[in-house]
């Protein structure tokens, strides 16, 4: 039990002044039950906790609030019994004093427990249903980090670990949590360590690390080990390792350097070489755990710093804001010169005083101003190297301070940075008083976020280069397609030669649309089987969606309550679906009427109107898409207008015949007939204008497209084509921008809202005609442009 | 024959130099093959240092298009989402003196920001989806549109098509996650001192600016 | 109470620039002391002159650099580096020859690099070599000291020393070969002989006349300051080891070839001024203690290099110390240390990600 083991020397390190006696001057104490208990989710290493009650939900002591969220996580309990008030963003304890989401809670000053469940003989238990029991009861790192313990605690199979050390040391100015805990739950702390030591399978040196600037803990400890010993022979085991002081021999990396004279390689875990190195508190907190079934509720913090009038240890629920207990220990706000969570060398200043405690808060600091002064001004590095010889990981400080400054990152890792533990022992002996740590953690932030960012725009690299391999692929088929279609023309081509040679006299002249428009009527007749199908199913699918269509409205959860509009609406969609079955039989009927010729005949029949010019048979579409398409091909664009002129004209009639049907029979469908006559109305307007324009200016018109090249329709991806044209757009804009002062930018955004709007108007104007169902998103689009011009001008 | 070599300096001479330069020149290609080095091609290294947001500022399809392009003799300051940081690393990469950034292309946005898409006032037209190059857009046709916020790259291109306007550019919050310490205090960004005077500094005095806080000894700029 | 977001640590250690410096200028006090005794009151009058013109300088640069002027003169570099500029060159040199000297160091070796920190060689070492180099005449003329005098004589007096100083009056006698001077043109004479012939050993005890005094004084600085914890042991005592094993390897047992014994080495000319004051100058030097070790054993090599078989001039302080200043980033590179966690030291330019441990 005595210290039989060597302790090997920390290079590096320093010896700043203790200042531990101050706050050992009093017992343990504890504070009253503060107004309100703010417990953050993320008070640990890893995901924070999901919250599981509600606001206004009442909890008692120890009852989950938050549960773990996945392996890397801790669960929260409430610190008493009270009621939710709250859910919500608090500030909490960290350096960039941001907020995060807590739990609220307004103790009853009952303090009722919910039920625990102890355990005698933890020795009977399988080893997952103790770690279960330390996850279960959230107990996290309490030296600082806050890592899960339970994950610390089960290493991988591939992980022999041979030393199990109780991190005992506290090395920091100030901080005596530790020590007190030692002194007043030594015995506790040793049933933790024979727990520990129990779940890692029994290792062969168990440790209990202490600076020997803590000689009333070490009396405790050893006392505790030898009243252990007496009952339990593993505890002889335990050794209480004494070590001198020096800071930082209490990080978790010096430690083992000192006790094993092992270094954790770098990059890896301390289980990777045999050791597990726990914090004493952490031992005691999993012993109550497992022992009581009592969740991490409470820890022990010094309340230290010549800003307050009491100072001593306390055992706190977590979640009392720390300005309630500065509070309790006689803050003097105007003599502070900051409040730190944590030790002078690696604790952080509260941006918020409201911040709670949490698991990892082992010291209150609150020096005066004398105490601790704001940094004097840095003056230059004059590279005394002083720095480089009290570093502990054997960093070369200076250098890293150069390349943090010129944020070189890649230097700054060939120089170890992620090797720094962020002691504080550099700026400490630095003459030229350079914060030093804030460089580096400046620097490790920036590489982290590089990272990520780096990261980031691989995958969009990925994305992007998927995205333009998927729309290459889609108009490659386009293209096959095209191509199969061409052939297929060819094939047909011939094949009407052939036949206009048998038949007729005349040669016919095939160009190309017409070959087209005959190929494609081929593709689609050359499988008469097919094409039945395919109606087929579409009758099908019509019955389909008139059967939909014609079932009773049933209220669901998004639509509790059927209007009058709905079934309005149900009815029309009725109608059409009706409408679209009818067709669907019809166009099968015609189908099988037609079925009698032969495609061949059709062929043939389509082959004979060429010859032939006016003896369309208007049955055969073959021949008439043919017939139509040769017309366009032989007309003038004023004819050709014309025709349309006239082909609309017809639609127009026919539109408007059905427009009288429907108000005839008072059909629902009467709007949108309406609407389909005004479109053709508007179209003709255009084809009239267009031909004016022919017949004025003599300008070449512009063609039907759609008409003339049945065949081949440009294969440009409209996603693409989309794409391509917001780039042109801003590009153009940028450009624009580029040249233009701010007055003119201003008005060029306001000419180019007021375009936006006016397309919005008519796009609203649209759909109020066509009842569209979006007209609300319009309308909110357009009241919006209206906004933004209002602002704007 | 050897003897006549050494009498005619000049032929010694000569026959000494070309053993020498094909000696040499056995050496130099024999260490060209055996240490050639398989470096990435150089369009792969521009790629690798642009932002990825392929947004098209530059002026091409893509931030590929546009490494090619700078491969081909192309201005490297055509990239305002990569900023000046980017236009730093191609120079470097480059050799090239660093031009500042074309503002014909835009500006650099110092904030991050992603799409964000109103999703009650979306109508499900599938422009955005169309125009978003990095497939970041979820939805379909006549159902609501949401951005995935992660691969979104903060393009902008996806604003302009939507028929509703309800595309908005937010800025990405710093949270506990990626917040991080900033460098110290310096002149120009005084953070906990207050700078009395103003001061022009040079690089080197990065890290002192804030003890002017307390030096009244007249030194006003010159 | 304003909360200041401040970055840990909190405290800080008692250690400032300025302290440091002070405490080498109060450590040289013993070496201006004996060279005072030794060489009269030109020493003094050098070391003020050289003092108050590189403070005067300091100030003009930063007023010129916009800067505040006390918060850089603080730091106190300056005055060391007037005050061993002063110690370095003759007395009685004209007085221009020490301003000069003072704007090469703080001018030209110091603040066109950047300032405090910045310069990569050592500023009085600089202005040192550069003055010889352009005025050997003048940088080569040292006062006899004062064992040496000729019965009755005395050092200068203060109005004679000025008159030299400004106006150029000249002393009679004042001025005598070093025992560096001696034994470099020593040939033909083994060291014994010598030892006995010469006037400058035969007043002197170890290594001549006044100069063994010197050199002890400086040591007894060096180690004050070593006590201060102002620098490490590493770079000093490696440079003073390297002489003495340079200087013992080519001893040659005192005959006419010696180089010198290496006492005569550790007790004569800059030797201890150089390696207590000059070698731990830390803006130029190598930054780890390997890499100083290796920067002061490689200086004291050179010392001795440059003393035995340089040609024209005696002592290699200066140059010894600006050729190393030259090699300090070099020895850096191969002298990192081997960081916690890894297995070898790693070299600053190797990017590779690696973890070091397997």
């Amino acid at each position: 039990m005595t210290s039989l083991i060597k302790v090997w020397e920390l290079p590096g390190g320093i010896h700043p002044p203790e200042h531990k006696d101050q706050s050992l001057q009093l017992p343990l104490g504890r504070v009253p039950l503060p107004p309100v208990l703010v417990i953050p989710l993320n008070q640990h290493m890893g995901t924070p906790a999901q919250p599981v009650v509600q606001v206004g939900e009442r909890v008692l002591a120890g009852q989950l609030i938050g549960a773990a969220d996945g392996t890397f996580s801790a669960n929260t309990h409430a610190s008493t019994s009270g009621t939710v008030i709250a859910i919500e963003e608090r500030a909490i304890p960290h350096p960039s004093g941001m907020n995060s989401e807590s739990v609220v809670i307004e103790p009853d000053g009952k303090d009722e427990w919910i039920e625990l469940t102890p355990c005698e003989d933890y020795r009977s238990l399988d080893r997952l249903t103790l770690l279960d029991k330390i996850r279960a009861a959230g107990v996290a790192g309490l030296g600082g980090a806050g890592f899960p313990t339970a994950v610390k605690l089960a290493p991988k199979s591939t992980q022999v670990i041979d030393t199990l050390i109780l991190n005992g040391a506290e090395c920091e100015p100030y901080i005596t949590a530790d020590d007190m805990l030692m002194q007043v739950r030594a015995a506790e702390l040793v049933a933790g360590t024979l727990l520990l030591s129990h779940i890692l399978h029994h290792p062969k040196n168990l440790l209990i690390g202490i600076e020997d600037n803590k000689p009333k803990a070490i009396a405790a400890v050893k006392a505790a080990v030898a009243g252990a010993a007496v009952t339990d022979p593993e505890a002889a085991n335990i050794q209480v390792v004494v070590f001198p002081t020096k800071y930082p021999s209490g990080g978790a990396k010096q430690l083992t350097q000192i006790l094993t004279g092992r270094e954790i390689p770098s990059g890896h875990h301390s289980a990777d070489i045999g050791v597990i190195c726990v914090n004493v508190g952490t031992a005691v907190a999993a012993w109550r755990a497992v022992r009581f079934g009592e969740p991490l509720v409470s820890r022990v913090t010094t309340m230290v710093g010549d800003a307050l009038a009491t100072q001593r240890n306390v055992d706190v629920l977590l979640g009392t804001p720390i300005s309630y207990l500065l509070t309790q220990h006689g803050f003097n706000a105007n003599n502070a010169s900051r409040v730190v969570m944590g030790g002078p060398m690696m604790g952080f200043t509260l941006l918020d005083l409201a911040a709670p405690v949490i698991k990892t808060t082992n010291c209150i600091l609150a020096p005066s101003k004398q105490e601790l002064p704001e940094p004097t001004p840095a003056q230059a590095c004059i590279r005394c190297g002083i720095c480089a010889e009290v570093c502990p990981a054997s960093l070369l400080p200076q250098q890293l301070f150069w390349y943090a400054q010129a944020e070189d990152f890649d230097r700054l890792e060939s120089h170890n940075l992620f090797d720094c533990i962020e002691c504080g022992a550099c700026s400490y002996v630095c003459p030229s008083t350079i914060p030093l740590v804030q460089y580096y953690r400046a620097a490790k932030g920036s590489i982290r976020l590089h990272e990520i960012e780096k990261e980031k725009s691989d995958r969009s690299r990925q994305r992007f280069e998927f995205r333009q391999e998927r729309i290459a692929k889609e108009e490659a088929e386009k293209e096959a397609k095209r191509v199969a279609r061409q052939k297929a023309a060819e094939e047909a081509k011939k094949k009407l030669a052939e036949k206009a040679a048998e038949t007729a006299a005349a040669p016919v002249s095939s160009a190309d649309p017409i070959s087209a428009a005959a190929v494609k009527v081929s593709a689609t007749q050359a499988t008469p089987d097919e094409q039945k199908a395919k109606l087929e199913r579409l009758v099908a699918a019509a019955k389909n969606t008139l059967e939909f269509q014609q079932k009773p409205l049933v209220p669901n959860k998004t639509n509790p309550v059927i209007s009058e509009e709905q079934l309005v609406k149900q009815q029309v969609r009725i109608k059409q679906a009706e409408l679209k079955l009818a067709e669907a039989e019809q166009k099968l009927a015609d189908f099988i009427t037609g079925l009698g010729t032969t495609p061949a005949a059709a062929a043939s029949a389509a082959a004979a109107p060429i010859a032939a010019e006016p003896a369309v048979d208007m049955n055969d579409p073959v021949a008439a898409a043919i017939a139509r398409a040769q017309a366009k091909l032989t007309m003038s664009p004023e004819d050709k207008a014309r025709a349309n002129l006239e082909s609309l004209r017809g639609r127009l009639a026919k539109a408007e015949e059905k427009v009288a049907a429907a108000k005839a029979d008072g059909s629902a469908n009467l709007d949108a007939l309406q609407q389909g006559a005004e479109k053709l109305q508007q179209k003709i307007a255009e084809a009239l204008a267009e031909l004016s324009a022919l017949g004025i200016e003599d300008k070449p018109a512009p063609v039907a497209a759609p008409a003339t090249e049945p065949a081949a329709p440009e294969p440009v991806s409209a996603e693409q084509s989309a794409a391509q044209a917001a780039i042109e757009k801003a590009k153009a804009k940028a450009a624009a921008l580029a040249n233009m002062s701010d007055d003119e930018k201003r008005a060029e955004q306001i000419q180019s809202l007021q375009t936006r709007l006016t397309k919005a108007r008519e796009r609203l104007a649209k759909a109020e005609a066509e009842n569209d169902a979006n007209i609300e998103a319009f309308r909110a689009g357009v009241t919006k442009l209206e906004e933004k011009l209002q602002e704007l001008a | 024959m050897i003897e006549f070599v050494f009498q005619n300096p000049i032929l010694s001479a000569l026959l000494a130099l070309g053993g020498l330069s094909a000696a040499f020149g056995a050496v130099l290609g024999f260490a060209a093959v055996k240490f050639k080095v398989e470096g990435d091609p150089i369009v792969d290294q521009i790629d690798a240092l642009l932002p990825q947001t392929q947004c098209g500022q530059c002026g091409h399809p893509g931030c590929r298009p546009y490494a090619q392009a700078i491969a081909g003799g192309e201005d490297i300051n055509k990239c305002p989402p990569g900023g000046q940081a980017t236009i730093n690393a191609l120079a470097d990469l480059l050799d090239v003196e660093a031009p500042s950034l074309d503002a014909e292309h835009g500006e650099h946005l110092d904030v991050k920001r992603v799409a964000f898409i109103r999703e009650d006032e979306c109508i499900g037209c599938t422009k955005c989806i169309q125009a978003c190059p990095m497939d970041a857009i979820l939805g379909a046709a006549k159902q609501m549109h949401t951005v995935i916020a992660d691969e979104c790259t903060g393009c902008d291109l996806c604003v302009e098509p939507c028929p509703v306007d309800c595309i908005d550019m937010i800025p990405v919050e710093t949270d506990l996650k990626t917040w991080k310490w900033d460098l110290p205090a310096t002149n120009q960004n005084p953070v906990f001192h207050v700078v009395a005077n103003e001061v022009n500094l040079i690089a080197s005095d990065l890290g002192r600016g804030h003890a002017f806080g307390d030096q009244h000894d007249g030194n006003k700029a010159a | 109470m304003a909360l200041l977001n401040i970055t840990s640590p909190h405290t800080h250690g008692a250690n400032r620039t300025g302290r440091l410096m002070r405490l080498v200028v109060y450590a040289t006090i013993p070496g201006i002391v004996a060279l005072t005794h030794f060489f009269g009151i030109g020493v003094l009058i050098n070391v003020l002159l050289a003092s108050l013109s590189c403070i005067a300088f300091e100030a003009l640069v930063m007023k010129l650099r916009a800067r505040p002027i006390m918060f850089y003169l603080r730091d106190c570099s300056a005055l060391v580096t007037g005050v061993l500029i002063g110690v370095s060159l003759p007395p009685y040199c004209p007085w221009w020859l020490v301003i000069s000297a003072s704007f090469v160091a703080i001018v030209l070796a110091k603040q066109l690099y950047g300032g405090m920190g910045f310069n990569p060689f050592n500023p009085a070492m600089v202005a040192y070599v550069l003055l010889l180099i352009s005025f050997p005449v003048q940088m080569t003329q040292w006062a006899t000291p004062l064992p040496m005098l000729a019965d009755g004589q005395t050092a200068p007096s203060l109005v004679a020393a000025l008159d030299k100083i400004f106006f150029s009056i000249p002393i009679d006698g004042y001025s005598s070969a070093t025992v560096l001077d001696v034994m470099k043109q020593n040939s033909g004479l083994t060291l014994d002989d010598l030892y006995q012939q010469q006037p400058v050993f035969v007043e002197g005890r170890w290594a001549g006349a006044g100069w063994e005094w010197v050199n002890i004084a400086f040591l007894l600085g060096g180690i004050y300051l070593l006590y201060k914890k102002v620098f490490t042991w590493h770079a000093p005592i490696s440079m003073l080891l390297a002489l003495v094993v340079m200087s013992a390897l080519f001893y040659d047992s005192g005959s006419s070839n010696s180089g010198g014994s290496p006492t005569y080495h550790l007790l004569s000319g800059a030797t201890m001024l150089g390696a207590f004051f000059i070698v731990t100058d830390p803006v130029s030097s190598a930054v780890s203690t390997r890499g100083r070790i290796v920067y002061g054993a490689l200086i004291g090599v050179l010392i001795y290099v440059i003393r035995a078989w340089g040609t024209s001039y005696p002592d290699g302080v200066g140059f010894a110390v600006l050729l190393m200043n030259f090699a300090a980033p070099f020895i850096d590179y191969y002298t990192t240390p081997r960081t916690y966690g890894h297995k070898k030291p790693r070299r600053a330019t190797d990017a590779s990600t690696q973890d070091g441990g397997h």
